[in-house]
């Protein structure tokens, strides 16, 4: 199988995290693999591995798209035990909204070629609009089967569930397809001495706009569909009034309710 | 003014106030235009008359629940075209947004998530990286696509109810969607949503297994009820009830966090509470750093008495 996942390098959330710049963007310093990604790394690995892993041909493809930094992200992917990774890079991405991100990644899955799967974490822990894997669905003419909790793959066809507000789903598509993952499926592993060192030994690939064949023009600030007008960073919460429960706690609770009209 | 196309789908006997939410605005940006899918009752049929709806359209095709959204993406894309709308609304739930993504690459239009508001001119307004900004965006397309978060227009019918008219939209065919095979209803817990909550209970590791009185508390506030990952992954109550980056952001008027600590993927999910109000036995935890009210209490304790003196208090 050739599988493909998209990892997403973005500030580590642990941190303040700060937009700048005059198109208002992610400051992506201090970066790293977005956490939710490595759920979607996971269920690769773990697909190629009960199919025999890459002595049986099996492929898992970590497939990034940002500024120079973006390759750590990558780096990552191969350390937990991805096969080879790909970085998309070209300064006329800067400022891609989620239709020109969605635009070069599934040029990047074509570019690669008979891919059997993509998969994608629930959502990025920077932009968190969760537009990627089905507007990647949508360019691609390709199923798409999002937040899924399991995922299995027989022959040409997988099956999955997914859980939403009021029912829980088993949905089924053919391959090749996009499939997203929540953080309910599995455990990442953590990449261990043995992956860090082979991991020094895998290729990254880059590959520019040209290479892909996408029109500068169609991403970035330029080709982008949404711009960012404005952003005010907001004051942060600060704490209020702190007791120690002598007894009273509750009541005293109630009484915070009623002041403040919200009972 | 616009004209605005308001995504409904299955209604079933009555609108959800998400979905009166979204008439509401649409009526403020310009005439609406309803595309629903599923039955359309004689109560839905009434409210959409209530809240000024021009037109409502419904789709050529009746197996669009049998897929996961390519279908309905491509029948919203259709119906925005027939009606000739520059902005087309959803709701902010996974499956809205993702309706919302295809809706947008087949209309070639910008699509914005997580709204909270929207000027005149179609700029929209949310906030990004857990609260700590607020950000006016906009569409450089003809055509917008917004999802609405809950809880931020205050539903209102029209001054004059309308008669809307009824038209049928061709489905275009879809090239490949998943099929859902199975699909389990959940069982309702009667307490109200959490996403649209006016207030809400969480509890967390702190309750040790016994979610009891959280819902003691929740019940006599008339509040839904949260949990933090620990919690849910615990088994201790349904993964539906999580609040967090990975789980459901809640932005009610008063958010109450018993025995949860505060790690940064739950607060990720509740920083933008009106009111907030923690209880937790240590001290330590970043909870308190921005709670408006802190108790450093037993949950088991101050729970209870807390929900005690509610119900005395209304009698
Ligand atoms: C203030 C602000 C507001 C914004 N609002 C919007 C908006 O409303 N609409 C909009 O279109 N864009 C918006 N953006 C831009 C958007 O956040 C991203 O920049 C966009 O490129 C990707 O969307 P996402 O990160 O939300 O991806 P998601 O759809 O949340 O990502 C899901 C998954 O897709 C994959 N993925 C996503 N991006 C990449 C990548 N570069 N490389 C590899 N894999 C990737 C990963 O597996 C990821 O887990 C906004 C940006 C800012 C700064």
């Amino acid at each position: 199988m050739k599988i493909v996942v998209l990892v997403k390098h973005v500030p580590d959330a642990q941190f303040d995290r700060h937009l700048n710049g005059a198109g208002n963007t992610v400051d992506r310093d201090e970066s790293i693999l977005s956490e939710l990604d490595e759920y979607a790394l996971e269920a690769a690995l773990q697909l190629a591995e009960a199919r025999g892993g890459s002595k049986a041909g099996n492929q898992v493809i970590a497939l990034s798209m940002g500024p120079s930094g973006a390759v750590n992200a990558v780096k990552k992917a191969l350390q937990m035990g991805a096969t080879e990774g790909v970085h998309v890079t070209d300064d006329a991405l800067a400022g891609s909204d989620a239709a020109a991100t969605s635009l070069a990644l599934a040029a990047a899955v074509r570019h690669l070629g008979g891919v059997d799967l993509v998969l994608t974490g629930m959502a990025s822990t920077d932009g968190e609009t969760s537009l990627v894997p089905a507007q990647l669905a949508e360019r691609l003419g390709l199923p798409q089967v999002t937040f899924a909790s399991t995922l299995e793959v027989d022959g040409g066809r997988l099956t999955a569930r997914r859980d939403a507000d009021t029912s829980s789903e088993t949905v089924e598509a053919p391959l090749p397809a996009v499939v997203s993952v929540t953080d309910q499926i599995n455990e990442p592993r953590y990449p261990n001495f043995k992956g860090i060192i082979a991991a020094k030994r895998k290729s990254i690939t880059t590959l520019s706009l040209a290479d892909i064949g996408v029109d500068p023009a169609q991403v970035g600030f330029a080709g982008s569909w949404t711009s960012v007008a404005s952003a005010e960073q907001r004051p942060p919460r600060t704490a209020g009034t702190i007791i120690t429960d002598e007894g009273d706690a509750g009541i005293k609770l109630v009484d915070f309710l009623a002041a403040q009209k919200l009972l | 003014m616009a004209k605005v196309l308001v995504f409904i789908d299955n209604p079933g006997a009555s609108l959800k106030k998400s979905s009166l939410e979204l008439l509401t605005l649409a009526r403020s940006l310009g005439g609406s235009t309803v595309a629903l899918n599923g039955d359309l009752s004689d109560g839905v049929a009434a409210t959409l008359a209530e809240y000024g709806v021009g037109n409502i359209l419904r789709p050529s095709a009746q197996d669009l629940d049998d897929f996961l959204v390519a279908p309905k993406a491509a029948y919203v894309a259709a119906a925005a075209e027939a009606s000739g709308a520059g902005i087309v609304l959803l709701d902010n739930s996974p499956e809205g947004k993702e309706i919302a993504a295809r809706v947008g690459i087949r209309l070639n239009a910008g699509v914005i998530t997580d709204v909270v508001a929207v000027d005149g001119d179609g700029t929209a307004h949310k906030s990004v990286l857990a609260g700590s900004y607020s950000t006016a965006c906009k569409a450089t397309t003809p055509v917008s696509v917004l999802t609405l978060k809950a809880n931020n227009v205050i539903p209102e019918p029209a001054p004059a109810p309308t008669t809307p008219e009824t038209a049928t939209v061709d489905v275009p065919a879809v090239a490949a969607a998943a099929r859902i095979t199975a699909r389990e209803q959940k069982v309702a817990s009667g307490r109200p949503d959490l996403t649209d909550a006016r207030i809400v209970v969480a509890g967390g590791r702190g309750m040790d297994g016994d979610f009891g009185p959280v819902e003691e508390l929740a019940d006599a506030l008339g509040a839904a009820v949260g949990a933090s990952r620990a919690a849910t992954d615990a088994g201790w109550i349904s993964h539906d009830a999580q609040v967090g980056q990975t789980g459901k952001t809640v932005s009610p008027q008063l958010y109450i966090s018993a025995g949860i600590s505060g790690a940064i993927q739950q607060k990720a999910g509740m920083q933008t509470s009106q009111v907030i109000v923690a209880v937790n036995k240590d001290a330590e935890s970043p909870v308190f750093e921005i709670a408006d009210f802190g108790i450093i209490g037993d949950v088991f304790d101050v729970l209870p008495q807390a929900a005690a003196e509610i119900k005395k208090r209304k009698g």
